[in-house]
């Protein structure tokens, strides 16, 4: 399992043809993302990178059968190619684009509202499952299959947190960059709900930046549904007031959205925030280890209650010694991780709700 | 990009938004030509430069007379205006704007800007107008009234009727205010703004309604369709520093340490920063090489970086994704070699080709500092600075 995107994700490229488009859709092909084909308006009818290319998003996706697109259309035509996306029914839509103006992205922002249509970005790297499925600029060959949902605002401090995890042995289930834009579609909490109810992703980073408040937004989403260890960083701690950073949303405005606030937020729903992007990976990794040392000495207890248990039920005395504890320990052996994570879970569940 | 008082005023007057009449001079002479081709027998010079906080630094006085005026305009010209939104150096004040004055009974506040979390154009206005509106929103909160536009129905007049009685106006002005603030979301829409913000909105003692200022931001990203918009930057204005990086594409920041930063990817270029300053240095900049960082570029990034007499150390640090590591590194022995390079250089480079480019590092025989990791790489130039800084004393 993953969220989003696996490798059954059907997916094609708005703006195919251009000279971004192409590279990453060859990116995307030779990872081995199931690209079906494209769209460049005129150019309806002709193959590129061996794929169909079609005139219009309704023509794709009736001949394809996409659900997922990504947009490299230029910035002045980004917002009405992510509308004709949604038109056209398709689920999930990764627009790469960057500078797209905030008053296009307010208009599509609100007719997405009703619409069953999610949308990461725009200015984002997209969206990736290892090994299953990459929309998107990521560079590929530094993720790696495993259990840390990531989502963030930064390209490649998405990348750093990648390459953190990916070399601690943890791997990824799903990373989402949402992109660093103020006015965007998919936000942390969209993504930390999806990555709370993915069986594979065991933990969450969440990287963050100054501007707004997004993050103590999830901050509180955490507090009250998130039952997931969540390690989160938050860039520009020394970013002055009032200066764009180079994402246009990563802006002090009036003494509000400062990384100190972010951090009290999060640190106020006990999530594991770290001061230097550098121990991203490897919080998660102390995290990880405490919970699954914990799910083992649960399961380890509960299994020599059981063998305690089957011993004492044990009709004949004469019954060899060994073989009783046997089939109680093979028995739990397997299940334990899923097993006691379940387990887990339903106590934080329960204080969540109680303190709702 | 912001615009200058008088631009913004000539804006919403074509918005049908009552100003005050006034007119732009870049000399004594022409402040008191305005003055009498203004007429009346007070006036109002104000410094034009992109920041607020004039009034408390001395750049706005009133004049009671043609002497008044020349001598109010002579003093700010050709001078820099430092106010507590401005760097410590201040704006260059090249015009002055004189304007009729106005008098006053009531100053409100009333701006138009993006609520991020509601994704919409938000109409904020205050009873408590001429003052520091951030001020307000911390200390009486309950003075700030805020309704945010659906954009597919636009501004309703009932929001305005919602502002307007808020803040406490007679039905008569309600109907004035209804008028300005549709006139000021349709400029908001139309010319691309980011904000807009008029502080203060007067009532004049005749019970009319007047924008005494006006503070406009344009979105840089939308200058591609707003090209009267962007014939009014003023260059004048802008950090030199950050100017030139715009030319080359460049996202830089001046910061007042002394450890340079070279980063791609504005996240990480932030957070290379926290993390200088986490192990106790001072960065110098902020500097964004973009994704598609080629060595061009990063010998402009050098030359830019080295152009600031404080900075003691360097510190690159790319993660090449798309990017490839080995094409940086060309890039950095060419920078080091052709731009002269004084001052130490570390180089964390990780992702696509990294270990071909370390090797070209190692190769060039240049003196460049080879960092493991971030950590490693922040530790090391602080170092390095600290080093360099003893040699200079």
């Amino acid at each position: 399992m993953s969220i989003l995107v696996n490798q059954r994700t059907k997916v094609i490229c708005q703006g195919f043809t251009g000279k971004q488009g192409t590279f990453h859709s060859q990116q995307c092909i030779d990872y081995g993302t199931r690209l079906v084909g494209g769209v460049t308006p005129g150019r309806g009818g002709e193959r590129h990178l061996e794929l169909p290319v079609f005139d219009t998003v309704l023509d794709a996706v009736r001949a394809t059968g996409a659900v997922a697109s990504m947009i490299y259309v230029p910035a002045p035509y980004a917002a009405d190619a992510i509308l004709e996306a949604a038109d056209a029914g398709i689920e999930l839509v990764v627009c790469i684009t960057e500078g797209v103006p905030v008053n296009d992205m307010v208009r599509v922002k609100a007719t997405l509202a009703g619409s069953a249509t999610r949308l990461i970005g725009p200015n984002c790297p997209g969206i990736i499952t290892p090994g299953e499925c990459k929309i998107g600029i990521m560079p590929g060959f530094i993720h790696r299959k495993g259990c840390v949902g990531i989502v963030s605002r930064s390209g490649t401090l998405t990348y750093e947190t990648v390459f953190q995890t990916s070399n601690n042995g943890l791997g990824q289930s799903t990373c989402v960059g949402i992109g660093g834009d103020p006015v965007r579609g998919m936000n942390f909490i969209d993504v930390i709900e999806l990555f709370e109810r993915d069986p594979q992703t065991e933990g969450i980073i969440m990287v963050g930046e100054i501007g707004g408040s997004d993050e103590e937004a999830a901050a509180e989403h955490i507090r009250r549904y998130v039952s997931k260890p969540v390690v989160a960083y938050i860039a520009g701690v020394t970013a002055p007031a009032g200066k764009r950073m180079g994402h246009a949303g990563a802006v002090i405005a009036g003494g509000k959205g400062t990384a100190a606030d972010k951090y009290r937020a999060l640190e106020a729903a006990r999530v594991r925030t770290v001061k230097s992007p550098a121990e991203l990976g490897s919080a998660m990794a102390e995290l990880l280890g405490k919970r699954r040392a914990a799910a083992l000495k649960h399961a380890a207890s509960q299994a020599s209650k059981a063998a305690r248990a089957s011993a004492a039920v044990l009709p004949r005395p004469r019954a060899p010694k060994r073989s009783a504890p046997k089939p109680a320990r093979a028995a739990s052996r397997k299940p334990v991780r899923a097993a006691s994570r379940q387990r887990l879970r339903k106590p934080a569940r329960k204080r969540a709700r109680a303190r709702r | 990009m912001n615009l200058h008082e008088y631009q913004a005023k000539k804006l919403l007057a074509s918005y049908g938004i009552p100003v005050p009449d006034g007119r732009v001079a870049a000399s004594a002479d022409e402040a008191v030509e305005a003055a009498a081709a203004l007429g009346g027998q007070v006036w109002v010079v104000k410094a034009q430069v992109h920041a607020g906080g004039r009034g408390k630094a001395g750049g706005v006085k009133v004049a009671r007379d043609a002497q008044q005026v020349r001598a109010a305009a002579s003093a700010m010209l050709g001078q820099r205006l430092v106010t507590k939104q401005t760097a410590a150096d201040g704006l260059p004040i090249e015009r002055v704007y004189v304007e009729t004055g106005s008098d006053i009974a009531r100053e409100l506040y009333l701006s138009l800007t993006l609520n991020r979390e509601r994704g919409r154009i938000a109409v904020v206005a205050s009873a408590a107008g001429g003052m520091d509106i951030e001020q307000v929103a911390q200390h009486n909160p309950e003075q700030i009234l805020s309704v945010t536009v659906h954009p597919a129905s636009g501004l309703e007049p009932f929001q305005c009727r919602q502002l307007g009685f808020g803040l406490g106006l007679a039905p008569k002005q309600i109907e004035q205010f209804q008028l300005i603030l549709m006139g000021l979301y349709r400029l908001y829409l139309e010319r691309d703004a980011s904000l807009i913000e008029i502080n203060p909105l007067i009532i004049t003692k005749g019970g009319a309604l007047l924008a005494l200022d006006a503070k406009i931001d344009i979105e840089a990203n939308a200058l591609f369709r707003q090209k009267e918009m962007a014939a009014l930057r003023d260059p004048g204005q802008e950090d030199p520093m950050e100017l030139r990086a715009s030319e080359h594409d460049l996202n830089y920041v001046s910061l007042d340490g002394n450890i340079a930063c070279m980063v791609n990817g504005a996240g990480l270029a932030m957070a290379t920063m926290d993390l200088i300053k986490l192990h106790g240095g001072q960065p110098a900049n902020f500097l964004d090489v973009g994704g598609g960082a080629t060595s061009d570029r990063v010998t402009a990034a050098f030359q830019l970086i080295l152009s600031n007499p404080q900075v003691r150390a360097i510190l690159v640090n790319i993660f090449g994704g798309i990017v490839r590591c080995d094409l940086i590194a060309d890039g950095i022995i060419n920078a080091v070699q052709n731009v002269g390079v004084s001052v130490p250089v570390v180089v964390r480079l990780e992702g696509t080709n990294a270990r071909e480019a370390r090797e070209r590092l190692a190769a060039s025989g240049l003196a460049i500092i080879a960092a493991l990791d971030l950590t490693d790489a922040a530790k090391k130039v602080i170092a390095a600075a600290k080093a360099t800084k003893r040699q200079a004393a």
